[in-house]
């Protein structure tokens, strides 16, 4: 039953949680996630490349990222690093350990997307007079930049939500603010449903910036 | 074609491969070509023919450097090369003195027919766009694609496909083009559009060395005929005599199987 209390409670937290999610949570995303496609594209081309050596390192990045839990990651950078005399405050920590997390999937991501652009178009490339890098740039990662599309955004509205895995290593983020909410008013149940609203409120928003996103790439042209 | 007297364009010298299972193609160790050589003077059209499997497409690979070949020697426009030393730079320099055409087009997906040809020459040699686009609609209203500037290649058919591809190839005016079964992946409708366009570019004098199935189109255009089998040469010389008194008893078999 909604009491005239507790309606005062989530329409006033609902400002108060929508406000760090506007300064905190889409920030620490964005960031993240762009940073992330850099270190995807690099390691994927490292590995389509075969370059020995890089392409070990990029399979160890993977290996490794992959199969370490994101909230030890998380724990490691900014509880554990100061122990080595290495302190970062907790918003670069968060983009750092998300960026480098979301590489690693979006890495092998990149990877497929670019295996499966035919290998005959590389060849066309040289023949033509370009090198390597050129038929990378302007034939081979536009195209595979559109087949990764829509598991990319798969990955996007995945990552808003774990950034409320940032809470632990104190970045005031939605969640966050809904915790200390809750210590104040003791509402858990509305509260954290309420949040969780807010999250797919925001999930709603990716996957329509998604449809959009298909709809122009289709009418692009180029199949 | 009369067979034509002048410069040496083109020389390989007992080129040899062979694919060592990395690949991941047929049974191995296997050598694909086991001493091939042959020449293609300037503006000459040279046509390879002979049964599947023979070594014709990967001997044209080798020779624009897509499969490293494992000896062999090239000369190239006067310039002598270890086809297994040969530097990047060098290659870089001779692609952009060749043209090739692929069996399967090979189109650039994300560029329009026009983009299709325009790319290497502003990519590669820094031509600007205007000018590239200028070259680039003449060569499509070369091969007969006047009205199809802007079309995606997914909106082509395979002939018109392949015409693309030879515009682009023959943008940059190479000083040879290299052509890989261009035909075999077309129906007979669309081989006729295809072969056209190279019988005209042959007429107009270009050197061309030319993989095909295409018999009768070889023996009309071609100046030279190249036999081969089993990753060798069995045959060579004016493609008249190949084709109406071959020497070998092998190549007057698989002429009259084919014919």
């Amino acid at each position: 039953m909604i009491t005239d209390r507790l309606f005062h409670i989530l329409a006033d937290s609902f400002w108060k949680i929508l406000l760090p999610g506007i300064k905190v949570t889409i920030p620490l995303t964005a960031l993240s996630f762009a940073l992330a496609l850099v270190i995807a594209v690099i390691v994927a081309l490292v590995q389509v490349a075969g370059v020995r050596g890089l392409k070990q390192l990029a399979r160890f990045y993977i290996w490794a990222v992959r199969g370490t839990p994101l909230l030890v990651q998380l724990y490691v950078i900014f509880f554990g690093l100061p122990g080595i005399g290495i302190v970062l405050d907790p918003f670069p920590s968060a983009v750092l350990v998300f960026a480098v997390n979301e590489g690693a999937y979006a890495a092998e991501t990149m990877r497929a997307a670019l295996e499966s652009v035919p290998r005959g178009q590389v060849e066309a490339g040289y023949c033509v007079g370009m090198s390597w890098l050129q038929i990378m740039r302007r034939i081979v990662l536009p195209q595979a930049f559109r087949m990764a599309f829509p598991p990319l955004s798969n990955s996007l509205i995945a990552m808003v939500k774990d950034t409320s895995l940032a809470a632990n290593i104190t970045v005031t983020e939605m969640f966050m603010t809904t915790q200390r909410i809750v210590a104040r008013t003791y509402e858990p149940l509305a509260l954290y449903c309420e949040v969780g609203l807010i999250y797919l409120l925001f999930s709603t928003v990716l996957t329509w910036l998604q449809r959009w996103g298909e709809r122009r790439l289709a009418v692009h042209g180029f199949r | 074609m009369d067979f034509v007297e002048g410069e040496i364009m083109l020389e390989v010298q007992d080129v040899r491969k062979s694919f060592d299972g990395r690949e991941g193609q047929g049974p191995f160790p296997r050598e694909v070509l086991r001493g091939v050589s042959l020449s293609v003077r300037r503006g000459e059209v040279a046509a390879i023919i002979g049964p599947s499997g023979a070594g014709k497409t990967t001997l044209l690979r080798c020779v624009n450097f897509l499969e490293r070949a494992s000896s062999g020697r090239l000369t190239f426009g006067g310039q002598s090369f270890d086809l297994t030393r040969i530097s990047k730079r060098d290659i870089a320099a001779i692609r952009l003195r060749t043209g090739f055409v692929f069996q399967d087009y090979n189109l650039f997906r994300n560029r329009t027919a026009l983009g299709n040809v325009t790319e290497g020459l502003i990519a590669a040699r820094g031509i600007p766009k205007e000018e590239a686009e200028e070259m680039g609609r003449r060569m499509l209203d070369k091969v007969g694609l006047s009205n199809k500037y802007d079309a995606w290649p997914s909106q082509l058919s395979g002939g018109q496909q392949q015409r693309v591809a030879i515009a682009r190839a023959l943008a940059s005016k190479p000083e040879i083009i290299y052509f890989d079964e261009p035909t075999s992946a077309l129906d007979p409708e669309l081989t006729g559009e295809v072969l056209s366009v190279m019988r005209k570019l042959a007429e107009e004098g270009h050197t061309m060395l030319i993989v095909t199935h295409e018999l009768a189109f070889a023996r009309t255009v071609a100046s030279q005929a190249v036999f081969m089998e089993d990753g060798a040469v069995v045959e060579a010389g004016p493609a008249e005599d190949v084709f109406s008194h071959p020497s070998r008893e092998r190549t007057r078999e698989f002429l009259n199987l084919t014919k």
